[in-house]
């Protein structure tokens, strides 16, 4: 089954992908491969299997609550495409 | 047709850590834009979060206060959307399991009842930075500060029925989290943020309306006006026959009213999946005993305790554990004086209005609890009346000295020498021939509160100063 190609725009949309119209159909392809994929591996029995979410076998270690990271905005800012007072410019996102 | 209005809340409480949840950067309020943002924060590439052991303590805290179950295994999940101040694209949460569970708090209303509001759950995650628009002409200015600060994000169970329930919930987790020490609990720096679920639907009904949520309610006023404001908004529409939008909408304090946010293109499509970049937290029962150490007393076993203890009504004993700050004070005045009852008067009356009118926080409070239970001796060994003592109280907040050195500088003492008391109480007798007549006139019955009027004159005569009971007696003997 293919996957529409509404679907893929809508994939693309949320991804803020600027698609080009003749990328679609290979992406339908693609995508509806993987989904196919998906399917086969649904069809295994996982009753009473707990979800995994995570496959290293191991837990999360806690770091201690204490500053270590000193100012250093000069340095992160030397490298971004506009600052103004201290803040990073970005294209207006709201009008 | 009667409505139902049904309200669940979401409050965002920020953990009083000292660094970010997943880096070291450090979380002052008011610190220069962007000096406390680094790679983690700013989601440069190769970087990994580290949890803070803190924030998962003070959560742990808050699950073992409402009753929660706490999770022994708990996941953090991506939370995608796009927007200047995520800068990874994507916020850390948790979605499927959340750190604290199912639990409950109480409510107690003004007339003692009580009612219970469930918490579906409360999760970890980070906090966005800020945008700012309008400033940079066709810019906007990102300070990641806030970013990656850790907020426990508390959801309740739709089970509040008015704005006034909602208010007292919303009251009742501040006052939880700020006495587990695990939120400054500061509204206006956005420290504790609620936003509000509310829908209406006919009174019987089961299913639940169409809901909205409310943003931008910082304050608990806002949260009450907001929510009056758009149960009527709904129900105008329903009546007029129109029909509910499941929007965003943000309440403007300046029109008091809520107003749509401008509609998105499409629905919210999060695409949550547990984080790769953090493995799954796992609490153990060690975890949960050294995170629940020094647990301060509970708001609600304080309240109980106030009433047994000291014979207070639950409504007073509530309204003085409303922060642990005032009932370490009122616990303190009471060590020093005995006498809870006036205690209680005294802290939430006077003392308590006094601070507010002068917006003190109760540490600034120039009158010490030593220096009100000095003051609170003196009613109660009736030097002064409780009249002058609210006088005597004012010298003492402007630094006029302690009780007493105010009551000899300003001559207050109570007279109840009853010679002096004797001559006054003649005076006004002798100058009030018709009111005597009156009151001789008069049934036993009303001639309590005819007498009123003869002890107000003599309290006038002496300026306050004589003893109200001396006065009674004399003038019940004199009058016949």
């Amino acid at each position: 089954m293919l996957l529409p190609s509404a679907e893929v725009n809508r994939i693309a949309q949320l991804a803020r992908l600027h698609l080009q119209p003749e990328e679609v159909s290979g992406l339908q392809q693609d995508l509806s491969a993987m989904l196919a994929l998906v399917r086969q591996m649904q069809a295994v029995d996982t009753q009473g299997v707990q979800p995994m979410a995570h496959p290293l076998a191991m837990v999360q270690r806690l770091r201690t609550d204490q500053v270590t990271e000193q100012n250093q905005r000069a340095a992160y800012q030397a490298v971004a495409p506009q600052v103004d007072e201290g803040l990073y410019l970005v294209p207006r996102v709201v009008e | 047709m009667p409505w139902e209005t049904v309200i669940g809340l979401e409050i965002h409480t920020q953990l009083a850590t000292c660094s970010k949840i997943f880096s070291g950067s450090a979380i002052m309020f008011g610190a220069e834009p962007n000096t406390q943002a680094a790679l983690v924060d700013l989601g440069m590439p190769g970087v990994l979060p580290v949890l803070n052991q803190a924030a998962v303590q003070m959560a742990v805290r808050f699950g073992y206060a409402i009753g929660a179950e706490i999770a022994s295994h708990s996941v953090f999940a991506r939370k995608h959307y796009f927007y200047p101040d995520l800068p990874k694209g994507y916020q850390i949460s948790q979605y499927e399991l959340p750190i604290v569970g199912r639990g409950v708090v109480s409510l107690v209303s003004e007339d003692g009842a009580t009612k219970s509001v469930g918490v579906t759950r409360a999760h970890l995650e980070e906090d966005a930075g800020k945008s700012l628009h309008d400033v940079f002409g066709g810019m906007s200015g990102i300070d990641l500060n806030r970013a990656g600060t850790p907020l426990l994000e508390i959801v309740s169970e739709p089970d509040m029925r008015s704005a006034a329930e909602a208010v007292a919930y919303a009251r009742k987790i501040h006052r939880i989290v700020t006495c587990i020490g695990i939120c400054d609990g500061n509204l206006q720096e956005g420290s504790f943020r609620c936003d509000a679920n509310v829908s209406v639907r006919p009174l019987g009904q089961e299913q639940l309306g169409t809901r909205t949520e409310l943003k931008n309610l910082n304050s608990f006023r806002f949260l009450h006006k907001a929510i009056q404001f758009e149960v009527v908004r709904q129900i105008n529409i329903l009546e007029e026959g129109g029909r509910i939008v499941q929007e965003t909408r943000l309440y403007d304090a300046e029109r008091d009213e809520t107003r749509s946010m401008r509609s998105k293109e499409e629905a919210n499509d999060y695409r949550y999946f547990p984080d790769p970049d953090l493995l799954p937290l796992v609490i153990d029962a060690d975890f949960i005993a050294t995170a629940t150490t020094n647990m301060p007393e509970l708001p609600d076993a304080r309240v109980a305790r106030f009433q047994q203890v000291f014979g207070l009504s639950a409504y007073v004993a509530d309204c003085l554990t409303s922060r642990r700050a005032l009932a370490d004070f009122f616990e303190s005045v009471v060590a020093f004086c005995g006498d809870a009852t006036l205690v209680a008067n005294w802290v939430l009356g006077e003392f308590s209005a006094t601070l507010n009118k002068a917006d003190l926080a109760l540490a600034e409070a120039p009158v010490s609890a030593a220096d009100l239970a000095g003051l609170l001796r003196r009613i109660q060994d009736q030097t002064i009346s409780g009249k002058i003592a609210k006088q005597v109280f004012a010298a003492m907040w402007q630094g006029e000295g302690t009780a007493d050195a105010v009551i000899a500088a300003r001559g207050l003492k109570q007279v109840t020498d009853t010679g002096a008391l004797a001559a006054w109480v003649d005076e006004v007798i002798a100058a009030s021939s018709v009111q005597v007549a009156n009151y001789q006139a008069a049934a036993a019955e009303k001639r309590p509160k005819m007498i009123g009027f003869f002890v107000g004159q003599v309290m006038k005569k002496s300026r306050g100063k004589a003893n109200p009971q001396q006065v009674n007696q004399l003038l019940q003997s004199r009058l016949g």
